[in-house]
């Protein structure tokens, strides 16, 4: 079995750039796996603008934005396999892929980066109710035929799901000539990015309707038309509140969860957002196996994404270096006041670097302060006009601040 | 006096301008500019897509180099749709110059080998 | 000049598929059409996927003789039609002290139905299934139930009874059936088809069919049942089918293992019209109420896929298994609901030897072979066996579906053999390839483009499942 320092599983912002950053720090003899024809993953079909404002001061669409990525790559001899896909992965770190070129490969690494994305909600996921029609299709599915194939989904759409991808669908296919009908969002405000709600539903005259959610899908073998219903605050239909809309498709976009199929055949404890228990260096709770960027969280800005994924890398070369003990004390971090989760969920002390906490609030809010508490000691505040549950919360805590610590740290958002 | 989003970054400031242009809620100069710019002469950048006529069921993704007027998104895409490549296309390769007179160039953002 | 076949087969469902099969033990010129683009697309690919024991149909009925004598039929059909079969048993579990009692009159049916059963004490229950309710009672344990891919089943059926002979006929809807001479006319959609015998195996719509020749004193009354399927997140939530006790709308709602290795939980039991396969919230709900009485602990967040199935319930309460009054070549195998999977194959031989022998003359096919060519399921082979066959076909080694593992080869394979998928779901069903927690998000497109390369038609063509569920509406640029 051939042994290797590291592996990165996947290809996507993440990988590549854990994957360059790793290679910067040291790290020679790694290999990134992509399990598509191509580096660069869901990048690829991400035509629009609007990445790379943080990473390269300009704005790019997602096919500029990777390619920086892959020249980098290339530059730095970063081997890497297309087309092979991880079958396997054990707590040893054993992992199998599978290629048309190579057949079933193992490979015994020292570290590893998990790198692999994330998936979208479905029409299983959410139970939609009604017929099980063509037509109902998954807004980044939509987004593939589009931009990669050439090949329209419908005519006349209506959108459930607020989500960016589903609003920047909605822009896509208006200007590909659909008639895109209306976005249906569940809660009382958009899953999407703000300036996503200007320029890709209000610039087309879209409506956006809040608090609204699909009841009822009709169609023999293609969709027919969607009902949708309003809902009350707990979420459930309000009878007789229907709207009818006669269309072709419906597109979703009702969330995206961390594609980590992987974890499964490891003892890796899960958290609440569907990604592993990590560490201030994106570890798991597995020592050398790391992860970061959507198979992480979901991220809504890809800038970000590469930046966390660049921590990983760093911190695989610092884990092979043995500059990383796992055995110090752990600090659990956990998310308090209106906070749906935090990042990482616990650190080790005696930390490199200082760290970063990335969070999310349950639901928009005005006038906050970020409170970063161990017991009653405040060990940092952050005064924020604006938070809403689309936008991640970055907040940060130096490393010396952490020996003020007991034994936990809660990160909540009061108002101030 | 009127309300906008900003959208230059995904922050999306909600900038708010009075009568006389002044900006607040901004939190960069950019957003400044794109109130007062989105007020008198509100653009857009277009990304769209065309057909690589070499490669079956393949497209390669394009943009507008410079934002157009809002008004003229339609017609813009109507000009993008007549064009199409041969791979391989590499990134920045100008496919349209100067479309519709609207001093922004149509160009390759994806390289296809 | 027309061409008269012996056998006509209304319904290429579990029933149709199996005497197709039977039949192509003889030289026969036999022809199954179906409505729908494949076998196996309606009723068939939407149930419980149980083998059953056979400890609870009344004994002396068509139920319970055939669900007995098709229970020992299927180690040696699984064998020859290479589909999944999981021989896991069944507990069918008391929840209440006074419930134990009716477990012993099921135990005595069992006894008269001739299938081995045993009773179990609540630590033994909890021993076998550690997740079932804590206030078990007591279950009646039936190791000869099992659990088995329902699509590849039908599938294969088919590609054997095609490979022995069988003509299968898609998208071929009834319209009208009348005896000329000594044939029928049966007119479709397509063209008129002509048959010495033809035998109704239409499920939900057998008594529309079966009033094409005379009239009947009996009707299908389809009843709609809803699941929930589980991801096969982790193994052990439990390990076998396990039912509540059954009451007079059927077995109940059951929560079991399936031969993928995914967990279902359902059916439940509401009349409905003859093309109702929606599902909705407050059904689900009720279901997830009466599951997880059995077994609290059920992830319902791990669902992937919510769908129903309709059973082909029949006011005579039994399988109908029998030549039209005033017709003996024309055969009505109807009302076959649960336990309609598992008495199939007995069905068939039935069919064939009591039914079809007496009106026509039987010759052994000398070359008939019970066997499908075996099927490379890479998940399940060693990583040597996995090894040689992508050295042999590098396509084994392409992975196309993420979350299955479902290799390129694989696809190609199903689409190679004699009944082929055409649609989206046609692949899933075979191979798993969108079966798995993103439901195709990923592997979709891929899927389409191979199908649409494969037939040499447009991506427009390709539909989801039946003909005119199409994904793709257009070329972009094309339709503005």
């Amino acid at each position: 079995m051939r042994q290797i320092d590291l592996v990165v599983i996947g290809s996507g912002a993440a990988g590549m750039a854990a994957a360059i950053e790793a290679k910067k720090n040291g790290v020679n003899d790694l290999l990134i796996l992509e399990k598509d024809d191509k580096l660069g993953g869901i990048l690829n079909q991400c035509i629009h603008n609007g990445f790379g404002l943080t990473e390269f001061k300009e704005e790019l669409t997602g096919p500029e934005y990777l390619q920086r990525f892959v020249d980098e790559v290339k530059r730095l001899e970063i081997p890497y396999k297309l087309n092979a896909q991880v079958t396997d992965l054990t707590n040893d770190k054993v992992l199998t892929y599978s290629s048309k070129e190579d057949g079933l490969v193992k490979l015994q690494a020292k570290a590893i980066i998990m790198a692999t994305g994330c998936y979208e909600r479905n029409a299983g996921a959410i139970m939609l109710p009604g017929d099980r029609c063509s037509g109902v299709i998954t807004a980044g599915t939509a987004q593939r035929y589009l931009n990669i194939n050439g090949l329209m989904v419908g005519k006349r759409v209506v959108i459930l799901g607020s989500g960016d991808i589903g609003l920047i669908m909605a822009r896509r296919l208006t200007l590909e000539g659909a008639k895109v009908l209306c976005v249906s969002e569940i809660m009382p405000y958009s899953a999407g990015l703000n300036r996503n709600i200007q320029q890709c539903l209000i610039d087309y005259d879209i409506p956006l309707y809040l608090s609204r959610t699909v009841s009822k899908v009709v169609g023999k073998d293609r969709l027919e038309k969607v009902i949708l219903s309003a809902v009350d605050e707990n979420l459930q239909i309000i009878p007789n509140t229907e709207m009818e809309f006669e269309c072709d498709t419906l597109i979703l976009s009702v969330g995206l969860i961390p594609y980590v199929s992987l974890l499964n055949y490891i003892d890796c404890p899960i958290s609440s957002t569907k990604g592993a228990v990590v560490n201030q260096y994106m570890e798991t709770m597995i020592p050398g196996i790391f992860t970061a960027g959507n198979c992480l969280h979901v991220h809504d800005v890809v800038d970000f994404v590469s930046q966390e994924a660049r921590l990983a890398g760093r911190s695989a070369a610092l884990y092979l270096k043995n500059e990383i003990d796992n055995n110090e004390n752990k600090i659990n971090i956990k998310p308090g006041n209106n906070i749906s989760y935090v990042l990482p969920q616990f650190v080790l002390e005696n930390s490199v670097d200082d760290i970063t906490f990335k969070f999310r609030v349950r639901k928009p809010l005005k006038d906050q302060v970020v409170m970063i508490k161990s017991g009653d000691v405040v060990l940092g505040k952050v005064v924020k006009p604006a938070l809403i549950p689309s936008e991640m919360v970055m907040v940060n805590l130096s490393k010396e601040k952490l020996q003020e610590v007991k034994d936990e740290i809660v990160i909540s958002v009061e108002d101030r | 006096m009127k309300d906008l989003t900003c959208i230059v970054c995904p922050r999306g400031c909600r900038l708010h301008v009075d009568d006389d242009m002044n900006v607040t809620g901004n939190f960069c100069p950019r957003g400044k500019e794109y109130a007062i710019s989105e007020l008198t002469h509100p653009v857009r950048t277009i990304t769209s897509s065309i057909k690589v006529t070499n490669r079956q069921y393949t497209l390669v993704s394009v943009k507008t180099t410079k934002p157009v007027p809002k008004d003229k998104i339609f017609e813009v895409m109507e000009e993008i749709d007549k064009l199409s490549v041969e791979a391989p296309t590499r990134i920045g390769d100008i496919v349209k110059k100067n479309i519709l007179g609207l001093d922004s160039d149509i160009v390759i953002t994806k390289n296809i080998d | 000049m027309k061409q008269i076949h012996d056998v006509l087969i209304i319904g290429a469902g579990v029933t149709g598929t199996m005497i197709a099969r039977e039949l192509s033990k003889y030289k026969l010129d036999a022809v199954i059409i179906d409505k729908s683009n494949d076998a196996g697309n309606l009723t068939s690919s939407a149930n419980s996927a149980i083998i059953h024991s056979g400890y609870d149909p009344e004994p002396g009925t068509n139920k319970a003789k055939f669900n007995v004598l098709g229970n020992k039929m299927y180690p040696q059909i699984v064998k020859d039609l290479d589909v999944e079969y999981i021989p896991c048993g069944s507990l069918t579990i008391a929840l209440e002290e006074e419930q134990l009692e009716i477990l012993k009159d099921l135990k005595e049916r069992s006894r008269i139905n001739g299938v081995e059963v045993k009773l179990l004490s609540k630590e033994e229950v909890l021993k076998l299934e550690p997740n079932i309710n804590p206030e078990v009672k007591g279950a009646l344990y039936a190791p000869t139930a099992g659990v088995i891919d329902p699509f590849n089943l039908v599938v294969h059926a088919m590609e054997n009874a095609i490979d022995n002979g069988v003509a299968f006929l898609r998208n071929h809807e009834v319209k009208d059936i009348k005896k000329e001479n000594d044939y029928f006319v049966v007119k479709t959609n397509k063209e008129d088809l002509y048959a010495r015998v033809v035998i109704n195996a239409a499920g939900v719509k057998a008594d529309k069919i079966a009033s094409m020749i005379e009239d009947i004193d009996w009707a299908i009354t389809p009843r709609k049942g809803e699941y929930y399927l589980l991801d096969h997140y982790k193994e052990g939530l439990v390990n076998r089918t396990i039912f509540p006790l059954p009451s007079k709308k059927g077995k109940g709602i059951l929560v079991s293992i399936t031969s993928s290795g995914n967990y279902i939980v359902g059916p439940s039991s509401e009349f409905a019209n003859p093309d109702d396969v929606s599902t909705d919230a407050p059904t689900l709900a009720n279901i997830k109420a009466s599951a997880s009485l059995m077994v609290p602990s059920i992830p319902f967040k791990e669902t992937i896929r919510v769908f129903s199935g309709l059973r082909a319930t029949c006011t005579r309460h039994d399988f109908i298994v029998e030549p039209a009054k005033s017709e003996r070549n024309f055969i009505n195998v109807a009302g076959i609901e649960s336990p309609g999977f598992v008495s199939a194959p007995a069905i068939a031989e039935y069919v064939v030897n009591e039914l079809v022998k007496p009106v026509l003359k039987l010759e052994k096919n000398p070359n008939f072979n019970p066997k499908v060519k075996p099927y490379h399921r890479m998940h399940y082979l060693s990583e040597e066996q996995q090894n040689q066959a992508i050295k042999e076909n590098s396509d084994f080694g392409e992975i196309v579906c993420n979350c299955e593992h479902i290799s390129l080869g694989e696809i190609k394979e199903a689409l190679a053999r004699s009944c082929p998928p055409v649609s989206i779901k046609g692949v899933k069903r075979r191979t798993r390839a969108g079966f798995g927690r993103c439901q195709g998000g990923f592997c979709q497109p891929k899927i389409l483009l191979l199908l649409a390369k494969h037939y040499g038609v447009s991506p427009t063509k390709i539909p989801l499942n039946e003909d005119g569920s199409y994904i793709i509406d257009h070329l972009i640029k094309e339709a503005k």
